[in-house]
């Protein structure tokens, strides 16, 4: 059962750094700068369902780390970091509540990740002044949060026999 | 399968609908607090012709310009300057970006024409992370 375990995280994690990858092949931006379709937190989701919360979030940081290291920079770390902790912890609560699905769930998870990365980008620039691509941020995070979800539910419906 | 598909859409239709609509109505509330209170923060541009200022106008009303007798014209709308014509032939400058921060610009070579914002909001770029 545990070597089953660890042999899963090792998947979850090449995935997500799959998925990390891939997103930076796809140059759509929206039209906005910085917002992505952020395909790793489908994985992230998928995990939230599959896993324990304990290693979903050992998973969202070594995905954050692995991709930062090989795509980013340790900015892009930092942005990532918190947004991604900051997302999880909130669908993490979401999810203990009942009622929620997975698309609400992926969507709020969403948004904070861009909440997360905004407020790291408040402290680094010590200015309030970026406050006004919160509106933005909320809605593309909802809208790109709305989608994984779709595809996270889709994808849970399909792995219903896989349980570790 | 109907009455399966008809609850989990009423399941949707309770907690997830009402957390999509907050999020909505704090992204909106965000906004107008925003357009409310960054609302004085409105800058001005500088049109150069040949290094030579020709004029300044605020960013904070909606106005059409022409610039250097007609060869280029200019259009603040919403705080933002945005070349809509040039009679230059690449049209780099009517296919530039609307200006609105200070420090941004548009040029037009050709017609030696510099459009430069002053004063007002932030700078797009206060840091750069990547």
């Amino acid at each position: 059962m545990a070597k089953n375990r660890i042999a899963y995280f090792g998947v979850f994690t090449a995935l997500a750094l799959i998925f990390s990858y891939v997103e930076t092949l796809i140059p759509v931006s929206f039209g906005i700068q910085g917002v992505k379709l952020g395909l790793a937190n489908l994985i992230i989701v998928i995990a939230l369902y599959k896993m324990r919360l304990k290693e979903v979030y050992l998973l969202s940081v070594t995905r954050i780390l692995l991709s930062g290291f090989l795509f980013g920079n340790y900015f892009s770390i930092l942005y990532s970091l918190v947004g991604g902790l900051l997302s999880l912890t909130v669908m993490a609560l979401l999810k203990k509540r009942e009622g929620y699905t997975v698309i609400g769930i992926s969507a709020a998870g969403g948004v904070f990740h861009n909440v997360g990365q905004l407020l790291v980008a408040m402290a680094i620039v010590e200015s309030l002044a970026i406050s006004g691509y919160l509106p933005v941020l909320l809605i593309a995070g909802l809208l790109t949060g709305l989608l994984i979800g779709m595809l996270s539910g889709q994808m849970l419906k399909r792995l219903t026999n896989i349980r570790f | 399968m109907n009455v399966d598909v008809k609850s989990r859409l009423k399941k949707l239709m309770n907690k997830d609908i009402i957390l999509i609509l907050i999020i909505l109505t704090v992204a909106f509330l965000a906004y107008f607090l925003h357009e409310i209170l960054g609302g004085g923060s409105v800058g001005s541009v500088t049109v150069k012709v040949n290094g030579v200022i020709e004029g300044s106008y605020s960013l904070s009303e909606d106005q059409e310009i022409e610039i250097n007798g007609g060869t280029n014209h200019l259009q603040i709308r919403n705080g933002k300057a945005d070349m809509t014509e040039a009679d230059c032939p690449d049209k780099l400058c009517v296919d530039q970006k609307a200006v609105s921060r200070r420090g941004e610009s548009i040029i037009c070579l050709p017609n030696k024409v510099i459009v430069e914002v002053e004063g007002g909001g932030e700078r797009e770029y206060d840091a750069v992370t990547n």
